[in-house]
């Protein structure tokens, strides 16, 4: 504590004598009514001009805007400030604004401090009289601390120009080949065996009607095929560590016991394999088919390389297999059973996080009857099954081989309900719409919707609620309280039968179908918090991906340098993550052409006289920024490494190394600003 | 030809505050976020002979349609099953809404005429605030005997074959500290009453309404 | 094993049987239940009608006795019972002024209570404390070829589902099956049966309890198992009127309890039994209860 203090003094005088009297300007903004409602901008005013060095104190409408920016330029001038504080918003919104005014006016940008008396004051108090006395005592801190500021200058730190696109499916695509077509070096990382994600399990496209897979596939071929893209699937990022422009990220690839360079993917080895019958649950079609233990994911799967099931395959399992697989392979000799997983470490500037969702589990709805009655699917199931690259190929079928001749889709599925997921899961009511116009196509079923609300502010998709309409589907507002099968008239005798209230006509109704649609909504991965931690990011209360701003910094994150495309920012349709993954990959492209990344120069130093050379900095120090000079017995800090994250600043038994921005006497005065 | 009526409402038709006070009651509170998805309805048994749906009685709570929601036989067809409350994606307490309802029909005395659940009700209470406890079949020959005497003529098998199983108590059960349990539900009552009396509305309390007789 | 025990009305009345069948298992079972002194009624469905806080403060002075008894687990077989009872102390917890009511109409009577009365249904005693299998082991005259519908009805699971899932409770189906009974899927299981409203609206209520019936015909059952008394009285009484309306669903319905106590071989006689409008059929005939005769639980629950 004393040796603080003395090092205060010492700096203050230093300062004094560097720049004479300090002669303090005050700015407190009413930003239109968002401050000037709460606090009497004019009372804090009027008390900040009463404060020791302070010579000019004014409260004006918009501080951010054009005049007063210019405002403060001429205030330094005309009366000679040597210090200003703008009491207004959050420092991340404007603190880059009212530097570099202060720039303007002459004076180095980091005699400036900033108050935010809006997000920490007006924002959150309501009685006038308390918060107009919380934003005197918060300018009051800053006025504190201001005087003990010095003069200090950014510096500048090269950005490594190659980039990370966690999750190969839509969104990742199009982030990685807008990279490298870029001529960005891309590495995009998928934990699947193959890329294309949920919409390769897709049949056709809303509102368009246009197939998915022949949208999505030449998408799909051109990442592997593409010269500045490297894919690494059935892999998974492990380990995050630098900052902005020096990420080294540590990526696990999972062995799939086939060396992928060698693979043509002939699938010899699968016709080969010692299980004559396909008997695993097939991941692709959502069990709705049969895999062997060695298989490629599906038929357009990139790459185009089998894999080898661990849990599955006799030979991995047990090491007792007659390897019928590897005598098809032959010359080739692509299988290799002594494969380990390997860890791989990479370098790259900047990072895209498009790891997408995961669908809800009908089971936790019991009431529709999701794995209690077969007849009743989830709507990717339904997908699969009118795909003609599906297990039926195509054909809508019911268990037992019958088609369905009635069919109820039930929207909001886990979504919009309180007890499992609030939000909307905003695709739902046009998927299920598609899905029941190929419904009709196929089985020509009389077809219904249960909806609450029909969601469709998409371009084209009022229109494609009014072809759905037309084409006879029949639509009843409604939310379904049960699916059972237990008949009460005739008609019901061995068919689901849906009670809902029809809202619209004003009764209730049993309404008795072969097949039951459920659209289930999307939720974060399981695995959301891991990556959250993993990547330093913030979630949602819910688990989605936390954008930097909702409206002005969609894809950005708090973390700089790290940007969230698609599904893992919350729901959302194809157009609308692939625009973001394009916005992803722009913003990583600023980056990366700017060349460097201006870092604030928050960095630690040391007091020479005060170091007594115990080396405890040494090892705790993340960056490896402090060396011990032998010669002096003292430690150095290379200002160049350090990020300033204060770890040395913190543990130093000496009190011997301070931090520019955040030195010891800036933040007792600024405590006893509030304080006092 | 079934007769022309007019259903038009007026903004005179509303009580004003009437949803808020139902909101204000505990278990209440949620009824501000129903979406009017019609799951109540749907969970519910009885629905299909309601005047109103439990949907439709969310509407009309929330839209200060005081007259229409208490004389409705919604309310006293509720046979507190709680279908709706446990599906309800708002959770609201469906059920407890319906409970806040009753109450204050039976204050107010406006229970659609010839309803014999609200008689019921009464009845009960009044034996309760007697006795300390039920005993059935006296207490469904009392309903019987106020709501509706042929009752009794019709189910007199059902008294015979109550007899037979020795199911047929005419002994009432009653508990000993019956001034102790009195002396208890009298606290309740009168503070209310007193509460009520404060903000210069009238209402009887339960031991009043059982007193009067039911017309 | 010790609880507090709070019958409610209906079990010294029109669910007699229910009491009776109940405190021979429980004895056999080696569960000690003390019955509350003095206890009043819970206020059931129809007190809260007419006024909720008064309703607490009935359920509540037998709280308060439960609390200042021996023991603070209470067993309620009431499903009207149970649910007040928890209820009340839901509104105890989360409403201050509930709380403040209750607490002030307790002191009149010098009744301390802090809501650390557990109440326990006997399903939920059966399962998580008896346990299946001391249950499979007092079975000597297991109860193979019957068929059986389990019916829960509303307010044991609904909505405070504490110790089974409020959709498809488990629990009976459970215990049912450790007697050696076939127990049905029947989606039912937790639907209304039309409460008080058989008695005073009874072409509604009668209706509920018809369709209840019907399924459990339709579907083969032998009887229906319940567990509240007003359920098995309104699926027992009133066969005639509903017949009358709708046609014949003609089905025993009895308490789990009682079949329990056959499959234990207790006397029938001392089950209640006999107090059923509609006796449940005589048993599929078996081998003569013996004690030697231990249930193998791979063939447990098969016809014979």
């Amino acid at each position: 504590m004393s040796a603080s203090n003395g090092n205060g003094n010492g700096n203050g005088n230093r300062n004094g004598s560097q720049t004479g009297a300090i002669r303090i300007g005050f700015y407190v903004c009413h930003c239109g009514h968002n401050i000037g409602a709460v606090v009497d901008c004019a009372a804090v005013a009027h008390y900040v001009g009463t404060l020791p060095g302070v010579v000019l104190s004014r409260d004006y409408k918009y501080m951010c805007s054009d005049p007063g920016q210019e405002l403060i330029q001429s205030d330094i001038r005309e009366h000679r400030l040597n210090r200003v504080v703008v009491a207004s918003c959050s420092p991340l919104l404007h603190e880059h604004t009212f530097r570099t005014a202060v720039e303007r006016g002459g004076l180095n940008p980091f005699y400036f401090q900033m108050v935010n008396i809006r997000e920490h004051n007006s924002w959150v108090h309501n009685d006038r009289e308390l918060a107009t006395v919380k934003a005197k005592a918060q300018a009051r801190a800053a006025v504190e601390r201001v005087r003990y500021h010095d003069s200090l200058r950014t510096t500048r730190v090269p950005i490594q120009p190659d980039v990370l696109v966690v999750g190969g499916g839509i969104s990742g695509i199009h982030a990685a080949l807008t990279l490298g077509n870029a001529g960005k070096k891309v590495f995009l990382v998928e934990r699947e065996p193959s890329i294309g994600g949920h919409m390769a399990q897709f049949d056709k496209t809303f509102p368009t009607l246009d197939c998915a897979a022949c949208i999505l596939t030449p998408k799909m071929s051109a990442v592997r095929a593409h010269e500045n893209i490297t894919l690494w699937t059935y892999s998974e990022v492990a380990k995050v560590e630098g900052y902005v422009g020096n990420y080294t990220v540590t990526i696990r690839r999972r062995p799939r016991y086939v060396i992928e360079d060698l693979c043509v993917g002939c699938l010899e080895c699968v016709g080969k394999c010692i299980y004559k019958e396909a008997k695993f649950p097939d991941d692709f079609n959502v069990g709705l088919s049969r895999r062997k233990p060695i298989y490629i994911p599906f038929p357009q799967a990139v790459p185009q390389v089998v894999l080898i099931d661990p849990e599955r395959c006799l030979q991995v399992k047990t090491g007792k297999c007659k390897k019928t697989c590897l005598e098809a392979c032959a010359d080739r000799k692509a299988i290799d059973f002594s494969q380990q997983e390997e860890l791989v470490q990479i370098k790259v500037g900047t990072i895209i996080l498009a790891t997408g969702f995961k669908l809800f589990d009908a089971k936790r709805i019991p009431q529709y009857g999701y794995g209690l009655y077969p007849n009743v699917v989830t709507s990717l199931e339904l997908e699969r099954l009118v795909t003609s690259s599906g297990p039926t190929s195509g054909e809508i079928i019911l268990r037992d081989g019958s088609k369905p001749r009635t069919a109820g889709f039930i929207l909001c599925v886990g979504s919009r309900d309180t007890r499992t997921n609030r939000w909307c899961s905003r695709t739902c009511c046009m998927h299920s719409m598609k899905l029941a116009q190929l419904f009709k196509e196929h089985t020509q079923a009389d077809v219904t919707i249960f909806y609450m609300d029909i969601r469709a502010p998409g371009k084209g998709c009022e229109e494609f609620y009014d072809k759905s309409l037309r084409e006879g589907i029949r639509f009843v507002r409604g939310r379904v309280a049960e699916v059972t099968d237990w008949a009460l008239a005739p008609e019901e005798e061995g068919k689901l039968v849906i009670r809902v209230e029809d809202t619209l006509a004003g009764f209730v109704r049993r309404i008795p179908v072969d097949m039951i649609v459920l659209a289930v909504g999307m939720e974060p991965q399981a695995d959301s918090q891991a990556m959250r931690r993993l990547f330093n990011l913030s979630c949602s209360t819910e688990g989605w991906f936390l954008e930097k701003h909702p409206k002005l910094a969609p894809v950005s994150t708090f973390t700089d340098g790290i940007f969230i495309a698609g599904c893992c920012q919350g729901p959302k349709d194809i157009p609308d993550s692939i625009a973001q993954a394009g916005a992803a990959a722009a913003e990583c492209l600023a980056l990366i052409d700017r060349g460097y990344i201006e870092q604030e120069p928050n960095t630690a130093h040391i007091h020479e006289e005060n170091c007594s050379g115990c080396k405890s900095c040494l090892p705790l120090c993340p960056y490896t920024a402090i060396s011990f000079d032998e010669t002096v017995g003292r430690a150095r800090i290379n200002e160049a490494l350090c990020k300033g994250c204060g770890t040395c600043v913190a543990s130093c038994p000496s009190g011997a190394i301070g931090q520019h921005l955040f030195e010891d006497e800036q933040i007792f005065k600024e405590i006893e600003g509030i304080l006092a | 030809m079934k007769s022309i009526k007019r259903t038009i409402k007026y903004d005179a038709d509303r009580v004003q505050g009437f949803g808020r006070e139902i909101m204000g009651v505990t278990g209440c509170e949620q009824l501000p976020s129903c979406i009017q998805c019609g799951t109540c309805s749907g969970a519910c048994p009885l629905s299909i002979y309601m005047d109103f749906s439990p949907r439709q009685v969310m509407a009309l709570v929330r839209a200060d349609f005081k007259r229409e929601v208490l004389s409705s036989n919604t309310i006293w067809l509720c046979a507190s099953c709680y279908g709706c409350t446990v599906e309800c994606p708002r959770q609201i307490r469906i059920t407890d809404i319906m409970y806040a309802l009753k109450q204050r029909a039976i204050r107010e005395g406006v229970y659609p005429k010839g309803m014999p659940i609200p008689v019921l009700a009464r009845e009960f209470t009044r034996m309760v605030l007697s006795k300390g406890r039920i005993t059935e079949t006296l207490l469904v020959m009392r309903l019987f005997l106020k709501a509706n005497w042929r009752a009794v003529l019709s189910s007199w098998r059902l008294g015979l074959g109550l007899i037979q199983t020795g199911r047929f108590v005419l002994k009432p059960e009653r508990i000993e500290r019956r001034e102790e349990l009195a002396a208890m539900l009298a606290t309740v009552s009168v503070t209310r009453h007193a509460a009520r009396a404060a903000k210069g509305r009238h209402h009887a309390t339960p031991e009043q309404l059982i007193a009067e007789e039911v017309p | 094993m010790k609880y507090s025990y709070f019958p409610g009305c209906s079990l010294k009345g029109l669910g007699r049987a229910y009491e009776e069948s109940l405190l021979p298992v429980m004895k056999h079972l080696g569960v000690e239940l003390r019955e509350l002194q003095d206890w009043n009624c819970c206020g059931a469905t129809a007190y809260m009608s007419v006024d909720e806080e008064e309703a607490c403060v009935l359920a509540a002075r037998n709280l308060a006795r439960a609390e200042n008894h021996e023991c603070l687990d209470l067993l309620t077989p009431c499903s009207a019972c149970y649910l007040v009872l928890n209820k009340t102390q839901r509104n105890f917890r989360e409403f201050p002024s509930v709380r403040a009511s209750v607490e002030r109409a307790l002191a009149t009577a010098k009744l301390p209570y802090q809501n650390r009365v557990k109440v326990r249904h006997p399903l939920d005693v059966l399962f998580h404390d008896v346990g299946i299998e001391a249950i499979r082991q007092k079975v000597v005259r297991p109860l193979r070829g019957l068929k059986v519908a389990p019916y829960y009805g509303c307010q044991l699971v609904r909505p405070y589902s504490t110790f089974d899932e409020a959709w498809n409770p488990v629990t009976m189906d459970r215990i049912l099956e450790a007697l050696g009974v076939e127990v049905l899927p029947y989606p039912l299981k937790t639907k209304c049966c039309g409460g008080s409203l058989t008695g005073t609206v009874p072409q509604v209520g009668l209706r509920l309890s018809y369709i209840l019936l019907k399924e459990a015909v339709r579907r083969g059952a032998d009887v229906i198992a319940t567990i509240c008394p007003l359920c098995q009285f309104n699926l027992d009484a009133y066969h005639s009127q509903i017949e009358k309306m709708w046609g014949p669903a003609r089905i025993a319905t009895v308490y789990f309890t009682q079949l329990m106590g056959l499959a234990f071989g207790l006397d029938p006689r001392t089950l209640g039994l006999r107090r059923n409008f509609v006796p449940m059929k005589p048993l599929p005939e078996a081998a003569a209860p013996s004690r030697a005769e231990k249930p193998n639980p791979a063939t447990a629950g098969q016809t014979l």
